[in-house]
């Protein structure tokens, strides 16, 4: 079992924090990469980036949405109890270089894989920009620890409750019209990082986005999180999961995102029944 | 007359008990039931025990099959697995899933004039006898040597080297990438060809010995070979298997619903997705199921879509029926479910609704021209004979290639044009020193008992090298 052994709340419960002991992997991880994680033995396999890893401490640290049955049942577990299975460090880490000026766009709890991206463009003598947002307030998570990251630092909620009232795109547009940046790094929901990209490719700056889609070996051995980038089939487990933002193909892959989505949404009501019942 | 009968009835190969296709087309328990003592006991004294058996020469790990079929007749049930078990540490696994009509008992003397004498379901028997009523011996061990080796992989080709290996003394470790062990035994093939709980009772046997098992370990990402021997092993065997699926390349195969068969078999046997909501996993349910390509994975996909409840199910294959890999029981079985072969086809593109879901696919006829490179003739189309099949779900079943991960990590491992680790076939050494390689990722997709030979024949080699060196 990989124990947790810190749990956090955030974003009004809709958001889990949880840090867990596997030493092996901490020691291996960098930022960008992802681990795989299975509760228990009926539990399906849902790959998750990594937040922060810490090597000393053999501790590695993920955050995510509640959004379906596995993660709501995630959510039920308490400090001191455990996953059955973690598996990792996979996927490609993210290429950190020394280019300038970057802009790091975060949306939802996209800003937890955003997070040590972040710090590492920061560490390599970057001057940071950061964006992040969400819907509202208090759904906003890492605001603290983005704007310690960052040279420059902006919120936006959708509602206006903090921030900017609006999208982090429109944030983008106003930097990079006064602005000269190197890279932009967009990670949130697909539409955020379609809209991001889009916006990027206008004024010709190299982007990078990270994609989240459906896998289970997370070693290329199955083909289920395929991806077109460039209109070429790119296994985003093994070749990514970052990938040129600029050449990716977002309604393909939102599409595919919601190949379970019955399956899933009646699987997450039965649990929520059974927890009721219990 | 009458003596010539006796001599037919003498010669009718004993029936395998299975299941009936109506019922077990919508179940995932095994098919052949398995035989009885007695049918054991009769089909055992069908073996004429040849001077000079060639069933053995069949055999890529050349189990004494006269002996231990012998032994059956004799009704030594607990000698005749012994027996077996001199060459081959997984006979309940092969007993059902070698292609026995290419081998062992394709050479049969018997098969001849009549059927061959049922070498694999006499293997299968005596491996079930000992599990199930033996006294759980296992094999004594050679006193330790202190020499640790890494077994990557814990498909047939791992597990076959971490059992000879720990019998000679030595400190076996094997590494997973996967929760559970046994590679594609538990991935790739069926529950209702190869029961689980046999591939876990082999791996317990070796647990017992002495192996160790790490899971969850990527070899190539969690740790590197290179690594491995950091960390104080003195050998390493890969036995990753070939885990890259291959894909049609044609338009419209990111559309929902059309999925490689690891993924379609991962998610039924390795996540048990057969029982969701009860698990976590989802599988796609398809109603209308077109499964490409004729080799056993094809036939596992087929059938499996069957017994999770499609109403029609068509094996698509470019060449004829001649032509196809799978092994005959498997082609058998899957007709008798009533899975349609639509030969000859080969699809161009497939067609996706609003939703980006696969609704059907284009396909071209097409014709056997001169043979290539494989031997086998090649399918040429027909030109403008295109129609369009409809289906829901599309799974792709037409190979796989050699996955990266682990090869590329490893600095010194020469690879061919495909990407496959280069060995030397009589003893699985590579190119980099202290490093076996041996199964799929070697030959390409192959089957298991050619993957058990290549470990066996590595084992050997390692064990030399322990004592004397590369």
């Amino acid at each position: 079992m990989y124990k947790i052994v810190k749990r956090e709340e955030m974003a009004e419960g809709t958001v889990v924090l949880n840090e867990i002991e596997a030493p092996s992997i901490a020691k291996k991880a960098k930022p960008g990469q992802f681990v795989i994680l299975k509760a228990n033995e009926e539990g399906e396999r849902i790959p998750l980036t990594m937040a922060d890893t810490d090597p000393e401490k053999g501790t590695i640290t993920i955050i995510y949405m509640v959004v379906g049955k596995s993660t709501a049942l995630f959510k039920t577990l308490k400090v001191g109890e455990g996953y059955q299975d973690v598996i990792g460090p996979l996927g490609q880490a993210t290429h950190l270089d020394k280019v300038g000026t970057v802009v790091c766009v975060g949306g939802g709890t996209g800003v937890a894989v955003l997070y040590p991206i972040t710090r590492g463009l920061k560490k390599m003598g970057n001057h940071v920009i950061s964006i992040i947002g969400a819907r509202t307030k208090s759904l906003l998570i890492l605001e603290d620890k983005m704007k310690e990251a960052s040279d420059e630092f902006y919120v936006c909620t959708d509602d206006g409750s903090y921030g900017h009232k609006g999208f982090v795109t429109e944030v983008l547009k106003n930097i990079l019209d006064k602005t000269k940046v190197a890279l932009a790094v967009g990670i949130g929901p697909v539409p955020m990082m379609k809209f991001v990209s889009k916006i990027t490719k206008d004024y010709d700056v190299k982007t990078i986005v990270s994609l989240n889609p459906i896998m289970i070996d997370g070693t290329g051995m199955c083909g289920g999180c395929r991806v077109s980038v460039g209109g070429k089939t790119k296994f985003a487990c093994v070749e990514g999961p970052e990938f040129d933002g600029h050449a990716v193909d977002y309604d393909e892959l939102m599409k595919r995102l919601q190949a379970y989505r019955e399956e899933e949404e009646n699987c997450r009501l039965k649990f929520e029944a059974s927890k009721k019942a219990a | 007359m009458s003596e010539k009968t006796t001599q037919k009835e003498k010669s009718s190969r004993q029936s395998m008990p299975e299941q009936k296709a109506e019922v077990r087309k919508r179940n995932f328990e095994e098919v052949p039931l398995g035989y009885s003592k007695e049918a054991a006991m009769a089909e055992a004294k069908r073996c004429l025990q040849c001077k000079k058996p060639s069933c053995i020469e069949g055999c890529p790990v050349g189990v004494d099959i006269p002996g231990f079929i012998n032994l059956i007749g004799e009704g030594k049930f607990a000698e005749s697995i012994k027996k077996i078990w001199e060459k081959n540490s997984l006979p309940a696994i092969c007993g059902r899933v070698c292609p026995q009509e290419i081998q062992c008992e394709g050479k049969c003397i018997v098969g001849k004039k009549a059927e061959p004498v049922a070498i694999g379901n006499l293997e299968r028997f005596a491996a079930d006898f000992e599990r199930l009523y033996g006294k759980g011996e296992i094999p004594s061990k050679m006193k330790s040597t202190g020499k640790k080796i890494a077994v990557v992989g814990s498909g047939p080709s791992g597990l076959t080297v971490a059992g000879d290996l720990i019998l000679k003394g030595h400190d076996v470790t094997v590494l997973e990438a996967f929760h559970k062990t046994g590679g594609v035994l538990v991935y790739g093939i069926p529950e209702f060809r190869l029961p689980k709980s046999i591939v876990a009772s082999e791996v317990a046997t070796l647990e017992k010995l002495g192996v160790k098992i790490n899971c969850n370990t990527v070899v190539g990402k969690s740790v590197t070979v290179d690594e491995l021997f950091q960390e104080g092993y003195d050998a390493v065997y890969v036995g990753v298997g070939a885990g890259l699926p291959y894909f049609m390349n044609i338009p419209g195969e990111n559309l929902i619903g059309v999925l490689s068969a690891n993924e379609y078999l991962t998610r039924a046997n390795l996540m048990k997705a057969y029982l969701f909501p009860n698990v976590d996993t989802p599988i796609p349910m398809g109603k209308n199921v077109a499964v490409l390509g004729a080799g056993n994975v094809a036939m596992d996909s087929a059938r499996t879509a069957m017994r999770l409840g499609a109403e029609h199910v068509s094996i698509v294959y470019r060449r004829s029926r001649q032509e196809m890999p799978a092994r005959s029981a498997e082609i058998h079985h899957a007709e008798e479910e009533g899975i349609e072969f639509k030969l000859l086809t080969n699809p161009t593109k497939f067609i996706g609704n609003d939703k980006g879901r696969v609704i059907g696919m284009e396909c071209i006829k097409m014709e056997l021209g001169e043979p290539d490179a494989s031997g086998r003739r090649k399918p040429v189309p027909l030109k403008g004979s295109e129609f369009i099949v409809d289906c829901d779900l599309v799974v792709v079943a037409v190979g796989a290639g050699a996955n990266p991960l682990l090869t590329r990590s490893t600095e010194g491992l020469s690879l061919n044009k495909g990407g496959y680790i280069i060995a030397d076939l009589e003893n699985g050494k590579t190119t980099k020193k202290g490093v076996w390689a041996g199964g799929d990722i070697v030959t390409g997709q192959a089957t298991v008992i050619l993957a058990m030979g290549a470990g066996r024949k590595a084992a050997d080699s390692i064990h030399k090298y322990l004592n004397w060196g590369w």
